[in-house]
């Protein structure tokens, strides 16, 4: 059916094809049948791959290579999300078939699957990518031929994209509320900064650092290290000489479990109240490597635990451990990967139609009542308006939410005064 | 940088610093050893080094897990027999690989690299779809996490210890096993004079075999160990293989006490430096110093004349 919605087929005969579905549909009696209106040739202006009863969309993450440690639970939180949409009717009627491809952690793989997904595929929008770097390289391909990515990590931000809705929280959001909750509840007066060597932690430091100096509080030491760095006996010492109130963390990867190992190693127990530790790039995920047992005591700056309690995630966490197993641990980016194909489902439906161009008229406003972390809502940037949440690490590798945002935080991807 | 700091802050702070430039010695050692007798003896250059280490990680965990399960009351010291094990399951793939591959290619040296580096990525694969994507955390026993508090600043890490002296026994055992024993002999004697030591009697392949499989399993003990400061999954071992092979080649590759040597100036300059500036520039700093003194004198810190 795909053909019939194509340009260079006559007019009369796509007509006559759409009637002839429609028929069909009738004829087989399907209750969930597109309505009249939701009309293939209508709903389908630019021949993505839609037809009668279904739709396609493309799913793209890393299965194989480093990143699919982290991946690999977008992939099934994204596969949840489907299925639930389909069990509850899909979209316009349509039930959503996926096409999956790997980016192996590598990042012109992703550009070329992304061609891939939206040339051949013609699929109607993607979930994936999840470093910044896989996403500046498919981000040309996806404005290029104009495709729709839902991106689920937390960034840096400096972006934004028409092609891309930003599931995540941008680094404003991640820091700001969380630098002055311990400031405030525990007279944080002084800070040492500590990050993996790239893009996303040297621009949360640079958001970190400007706002420490806004309030008048002072950074005693500020340091970056190669990405796969294991030895990190030099900067414990540092830190025992400079004693900071708090370290504010973004160490990534391999790097990370190393650090609060050897941390744990030399004696510094975050559940004193001296240095205390408040990091940026730990979820549930990491701490299947890191052990809770290293990491009691820290905090966690994230818009979404596990454990958090209200019903909508209750929900979201026993449906996923029915699919994926009761072992699986949901962290930040699951959750937010969770939310691309509802944020999708929600637009196409309020544009009643999946092209590209009226879904990004419609999506600024987008709200999803029935997200795990509570509610949120799509920022004209193609960002979402969510809660800024601390936890306290457990020594069972969950987190005890102890600050949650009032309100809302506003996205706010090129921050000024913060660049 | 040192304003405001009391005298016996800045003893604590250095001894502490001391003691972090000996931990990475140890480490870089530990790491290296393996390395160091296959290319050093065989000149094979093995890519999958740091993947034989993270068998020995994963061996590791399979123990932990085997004793959390049926002999908890013994969980305790549970490390000292995954460190048996890491041996022999390294060191077995080490011999199987040997028979398998590398013999075919001894002719052939630049075409082990590439197929050395094509079982990394075959084992990385194989261990992702065995134990699965996600990162292992490895449950150590408590005694072995904790710190000596000597003063209130000076708090010596325990697993410190335990790779510190780790190391010094395998050293020892390598240097009597290579140096004092017969079979030891026998592996050099293949070095200097393959068809010499062959017209003797001895029967090289099975040389080759057991130096192969003994620094595989080297490695896998190193991967054990290194459960204790570091990442246990498919990839870690990447994490490892460039100052591997930075400690074997700035050492000199055809001896051991070059590695040492090495592994010695490396930890020691790092640490000073990592001190003094951000972890990065140390980084940069370190592998520069090396760059330099490769280019002074091409064949490494230590070197041992062979007839060939």
């Amino acid at each position: 059916m795909k053909s019939s919605t194509t340009s260079n087929i006559p007019t009369w005969r796509r007509a006559l094809l759409v009637s002839a579905a429609a028929f069909a549909v009738a004829q087989a009696g399907l209750t969930q049948a597109a309505p009249e209106e939701f009309a293939t040739s209508v709903v389908n202006t630019t021949g993505l791959a839609v037809t009668d009863d279904t739709v396609t969309v493309g799913i793209l993450h890393s299965i194989t290579g480093t990143m699919a440690i982290s991946e690999t639970g977008s992939t099934q939180a994204e596969k949840l999300a489907i299925k639930q949409i389909n069990e509850s009717g899909g979209v316009l009627g349509r039930q959503i078939e996926y096409i999956q491809e790997d980016g192996a952690s590598d990042w012109p793989t992703f550009a070329e699957k992304s061609r891939k997904l939206l040339v051949k595929d013609k699929v109607a929008a993607v979930m994936g990518c999840w470093t910044s770097a896989s996403r500046k390289a498919a981000l040309p391909v996806f404005e290029q031929y104009n495709g729709m990515l839902f991106y689920p990590t937390f960034y840096e931000g400096l972006e934004q994209s028409p092609n891309v809705v930003y599931t995540g929280q941008e680094a404003t959001q991640q820091i700001i509320a969380s630098i002055d909750w311990v400031v405030k509840t525990k007279g944080v007066k002084t800070f040492y900064l500590l990050g993996s060597d790239y893009i996303w932690p040297r621009t949360s430091m640079k958001i970190a650092r400007k706002h420490i100096a806004k309030l008048g509080l002072k950074v005693v030491g500020e340091e970056y290290y190669p990405l796969g760095h294991t030895q990190f006996n030099s900067v414990i010492n540092k830190v025992k000489l400079k004693k900071p109130d708090i370290i504010f963390a973004a160490v990534v990867g391999g790097s990370n479990v190393a650090f609060y190992k050897q941390v744990k190693a030399a004696g510094i127990d975050w559940r004193k109240e001296k240095p205390l530790m408040l990091t940026i790039s730990v979820t549930e995920d990491e701490v299947l490597g890191i052990g809770g047992e290293n990491l009691v005591g820290a905090y966690s700056s994230m818009k979404y635990f596990q454990s958090l309690t209200n019903g909508n995630n209750e929900s979201f966490v026993k449906a996923f451990k029915e699919m994926w197993g009761e072992d699986s641990v949901i962290g930040d980016v699951t959750q937010a990967a969770y939310l691309g194909p509802w944020i999708w489902k929600y637009a196409v439906e309020k544009a009643g139609s999946f092209d590209i161009d009226k879904l990004k008229e419609v999506l600024p406003g987008i709200e999803v009542t029935t997200a795990p972390e509570g509610y949120v809502k799509v920022h004209e940037n193609q960002h979402l308006w969510s809660k800024a949440r601390i936890g306290l690490a457990r020594e069972d590798g969950q987190f005890d939410v102890v600050f949650e945002s009032e309100e809302l935080i506003e996205p706010n991807p090129f921050p000024k005064g913060y660049q | 940088m040192f304003d405001g700091y009391t005298g016996s802050e800045l003893m604590a702070i250095f001894a502490m610093q001391g003691f972090a430039g000996l931990i990475l010695f140890s480490v870089l050692v530990l790491m290296a050893l393996g390395l160091a007798i296959i290319f050093g003896q065989m000149g094979v250059i093995n890519m999958a080094h740091g993947e034989f280490m993270i068998l020995g990680a994963y061996v590791t965990y399979l123990t932990s897990l085997f004793f959390e399960t049926y002999l908890p009351g013994l969980s305790s010291i549970y490390f000292f027999v995954a460190i048996v094990l890491a041996f022999i399951a390294a060191a077995s793939l080490g011999a199987f690989v040997e028979w398998a591959l590398i013999r075919r290619l001894y002719k052939r040296p630049l075409d082990t690299l590439l197929a050395t580096w094509g079982l990394s990525l075959i084992l990385q694969q194989t261990y992702r779809s065995v134990f699965g994507a996600r990162e292992k955390g490895v449950s150590l026993p408590d005694w072995m996490m904790g710190s000596i508090p000597v003063t209130d600043m000076v708090e010596i890490p325990i697993n410190g210890i335990i790779v510190m002296v780790l190391t010094l026994l395998i050293t020892l055992s390598v240097y009597f096993i290579m140096q004092r024993s017969q079979w030891g002999a026998k592996v050099r004697a293949v070095v200097q004079n393959r068809p010499m030591a062959a017209a003797v009697g001895i029967n090289t392949s099975i040389v080759d075999r057991m130096t192969f499989a003994l620094g595989c399993g080297i490695a896998g003990i190193a991967g054990s160990a290194f459960t204790m400061i570091g990442s246990t999954g498919p990839t870690s071992g990447q994490l490892y293989i460039v100052d591997t092979f930075m400690v074997v080649v700035f050492g000199g590759a055809a001896n051991l006490m070059g590695t040492i040597a090495s592994a010695f100036t490396i930890s020691q300059a790092q640490t000073i430096l990592e001190f003094f500036m951000s972890g990065s520039i140390a980084k940069v700093l370190t592998l520069g110093m090396i760059v330099v003194i490769l280019m002074l004198r091409p064949q490494g810190l230590f070197t041992l004349k062979i007839r060939r």
